[in-house]
């Protein structure tokens, strides 16, 4: 519903990035050939963005693809959207199963529709990490309606006989009367304001099959043109996550937070930094993957004082949270350096292992001390928090 | 009278055991009048929701990514992040082993050794939903102001106000948000409505109305506010709701769920055909207001018919389950099967949800959705007295229930609290006390 006239309708080149890192040449072009409504989404760039939208996607959305790339999916979301639906979705990705949900969205003209939405994670062979996920959006015809109300005892709008379990079969909240007259052209002249009372529409067998279809091409197309360029994806789960790697749902938690903050890993060699924050990419100036892998130490320079470097190792050693002020050097254009207020917290996994260290930088020179704000102490442990609760439920999932 | 015996849970440093003396004047910094003068903590204003529009509007993030970290989000987890390095709570929560128990419905478990440790049972009346408020025991009058985190209140503006810095005004008296120092996980606080005026643990429309808010504001569908009457595992009787954050859906959310009305105001009523706790659940709503006050009349029903109930506020504050339970009355009378009792886990609000918090090793490595299973059935109301209870509900709603009849059946008339029919014959979950019921009523 959100989605607005932007500015920045450029692709990002991380949303570039997302498809050259991993397929060869003409993925887009093969997979702008196939007829189905799909997206693609990255979960790995903050804020899950589509990085892929299909030529039906966007012409059953009404939007144009600048529109849609780096928008989140819940963008298609409205007022009526089924919450339990939305749910089941969220689930799926904090799990990285596949999910098969029907789901009311909205076009861009803000008129409601009913589709089957079709989602599987897709994985790197090698490391078992999540790539993309592939949702394939199916629109409900509406000819299952017609066929169950018909077998319904009354047409009138007595619809107490039906089962109205959230799972079972459509149904809506004033009657049916109107729909029954309706016959092959229902999407199109239905009345849309009926359609967002329903609270459950449930797609017919044939549609779930060709949602199933759709998604088994797009990946036979994304394994195909993976062979090509050495990095091979595929719709199962080969091996298990490596150490260095984060879950796709931990990512997704993180992206969340706005601030400077990395996560490194202590149980690998040299404690190597296994997420950063975009805010720290800009305070810092370096990109992404220069920072990922390596100790924070680079961070260092002739003039960053040596005892507050043993400071924080030996905290670090004991497990202990600290703060401290420290001189950093930039990667910026200016090559500048900026004295970072760095507070370093263990952070425990659902084992109640640690299995992170947090470091959440704030610029001292910066330290906005608006009073309608949160105190900068405040900010930054808000920040420790919300990791917190994120590492540790990112490792109570049940599959 | 009804009693059982239990460890009380310790939410405040400052809670003594009922016989230590707390006569003593002060200098501990609390709410009482002695430390009150020139006490300031952060106060949080949220937006008003009739100049922001719908609730609905309000509620649904219309966000194009995944939103980021809400203010409010910010402020409770900094402060609880403060507090926790400052070494407030009695043992790091984080440390506790949690895991999912296989199976259908993915009840969480939590192994929590220290949670009970240090504190004699205690003897609790359950067979009165509403006590009055009794300033010699243990209030949240009496915590450190160290203990709380920041005064919120239902704003007056469209936006959200904040003043880092505010006094704390006796004669205006705030709700504020405190940590419970034995959490059961990440973030657990506790929302005091109106902290001075001393109310006792009893839903009234105004303090159902702020939990929502924070539930609404707060913005994380993984941060949900939870209710406990007494008789229903609440120990301390001084209004408050528990919440904190837990990023996996609760079972009671995920079970599928059946509509049975919808009021005229437009609040869908559903109950929960698989779940173990037989429950209601209460969605839509032309507002917020609507549906929060839909969940107090209901909730005002089954205080003043003594049922007692748990709360759960999910969602954002889009979906509010209703639990009436009676799992301390079985308790008290002897009817709870051993094995569960052993276990020593009582089945409050976040237990029911399906969050499992486990004194014993052997309950958690042994735990298995059966066990579960048991413990909270023990806890659900026999589903003759659950149609009895949700047909008083109904009525006080201003809603009959008559599944036969089409959609539109909507009986239009306010009966707030409503003439009470009682059925003599007790049975499980029954009225505890038999007659009338003015007779429960406490009245202050």
């Amino acid at each position: 519903m959100s989605i607005t006239e932007s500015s920045e309708s450029v692709f990002t080149t991380e949303e570039e990035e997302s498809f050259s890192a991993r397929y060869s040449l003409w993925i887009k072009e093969a997979l702008d050939e196939l007829p189905h409504n799909f997206t693609i989404t990255d979960p790995f760039i903050p804020g899950h963005p589509i990085v892929f939208a299909s030529p039906g996607f966007l012409k059953m959305s009404g939007y144009s693809r600048e529109e849609v790339i780096g928008r989140n999916g819940r963008a298609f979301q409205g007022p009526k959207t089924n919450r339990r639906s939305v749910m089941e979705i969220r689930e799926a990705i904090r799990e990285e199963r596949p999910v098969q949900v029907s789901i009311l969205n909205y076009r861009k003209s803000g008129s409601p529709f009913w589709m089957l939405f079709h989602m599987i994670p897709v994985f790197g062979k090698s490391d078992g990490k999540v790539i993309h996920f592939v949702a394939v959006q199916v629109p409900i015809s509406g000819q299952e309606h017609h066929r169950k109300m018909r077998n319904g005892s009354g047409l009138s709008g007595d619809m107490s006989d039906y089962s109205e379990m959230m799972f079972g079969s459509c149904r809506r909240e004033v009657c049916f009367g109107h729909l029954v007259h309706q016959d092959r052209a229902l999407p199109v002249e239905f009345d849309e304001q009926e359609l967002e009372n329903w609270e459950h529409c449930e797609a017919s067998e044939s549609e779930k099959l060709r949602a199933a279809e759709a998604i088994s091409n797009v990946l036979s197309v994304l394994t195909r043109y993976s062979e090509f360029s050495g990095r091979l994806v595929c719709g199962k789960r080969y091996c298990l996550r490596g150490a260095d790697c984060l879950s796709s749902s931990l990512v997704i938690s993180l992206g969340r937070i706005k601030q400077s903050f990395v996560l490194t890993n202590p149980c690998l060699p040299d404690m190597p930094i296994v997420y950063a924050s975009d805010a720290f990419l800009t305070l810092t100036g370096y990109k992404r993957q220069e920072v990922l892998g390596q100790n924070c130490r680079f961070l260092s320079g002739v003039d960053t004082d040596s005892s507050v470097l043993y400071e924080m190792k030996e905290c670090i050693l004991e497990g202990q949270p600290c703060t401290v002020q420290i001189l950093n050097y930039s990667n910026r254009k200016d090559k500048s350096t900026f004295w970072n207020l760095l507070h370093i917290s263990p952070v425990r996994n659902a084992s109640g292992k640690t299995a992170y260290f947090v470091g959440v930088q704030v610029e001292a020179s910066c330290r906005n001390t608006e009073s309608k704000e949160l105190r900068p102490e405040t900010r930054q442990l808000s920040v420790v928090g919300a990791v917190r609760v994120a590492v540790r439920s990112s490792f109570m999932v049940t599959c | 009278m009804l009693k059982i015996k239990r460890v009380p849970t310790v939410v405040s440093n400052y809670q003594k055991d009922e016989a230590a003396d707390e006569s003593v004047g002060c200098g501990r910094n609390c709410l009482g009048a002695c430390c009150i003068n020139g006490a300031r903590l952060p106060l949080y204003a949220c937006k008003n929701l009739e100049k922001t529009g719908a609730g609905e509007k309000l509620v649904l993030s219309h966000e194009a990514k995944e939103p980021p970290v809400a203010f409010l989000e910010s402020l409770v987890l900094g402060e609880w992040e403060d507090r926790f390095q400052r070494g407030l709570f009695r043992y790091d929560v984080t440390a506790c082993e949690t895991k999912v128990i296989p199976g259908k419905y993915g009840f969480v478990a939590q192994l929590n050794e220290g949670r009970h440790l240090k504190k004699r049972p205690t003897e609790f009346r359950v067979d009165k939903v509403l006590q009055s408020f009794d300033g010699n025991k243990f209030n949240f009058t009496k915590v450190g102001q160290e203990e709380l985190l920041f005064q919120f209140e239902a704003g007056e503006d469209g936006e959200v106000q904040f003043f880092p810095c505010m006094p704390i005004d006796p004669e205006n008296s705030p709700s504020v948000v405190a940590i419970n120092v034995s959490p059961i996980e990440y973030g657990h606080v506790l929302l005091i409505p109106r902290v001075l005026d001393c109310l006792p643990q009893r839903i009234d429309h105004k303090s159902l109305l702020l939990a929502l808010h924070m539930a609404a504001e707060a913005a994380n569908p993984y941060f949900r506010l939870g209710y406990n009457s007494l008789g229903a595992f609440a120990t301390i009787n001084h209004l408050h709701f528990q919440a904190y954050y837990l990023a996996m859906p609760f079972p009671l959310e995920k079970a599928p769920s059946k509509k049975m009305i919808t009021t005229v105001k437009s609040v869908k009523i559903s109950e929960l055909p698989s779940y173990p706790v037989r429950s209601l659940l209460f969605e839509g709503g032309n507002s917020m207001k609507d549906l929060s006050d839909t969940v107090s009349d209901a909730c005002v029903c089954l205080q003043n018919n003594n049922i007692p109930f748990n709360i759960l506020i999910s969602d954002c504050g889009r979906q509010i389950f209703l639990m009436p339970q009676c799992y301390a009355e079985k308790q008290a009378l002897g009817e709870v099967s051993p094995e569960v009792l052993e276990t020593q886990v009582n089945p409050a609000v976040w237990e029911i949800s399906g969050h499992m918090v486990l004194k014993r090793k052997k309950d958690y490595e042994g735990a298995s959705e059966e066990n579960a299973w048991r413990l909270l059935a023990e806890a659900s109301l026999s589903e003759e007295r659950f149609k009895e209870v949700n047909d008083l509900i109904f009525e006080a709603i201003g809603c009959s229930n008559q599944e036969e009849e089409p959609e539109g059946t909507i009986v239009h008339q306010q009966n707030p609290s409503g003439s009470v029919n009682q059925k003599s014959n007790r049975t499980h979950g029954g009225p505890i006390t038999n007659g009338t019921a003015s007779e429960c009523l406490v009245l202050q």
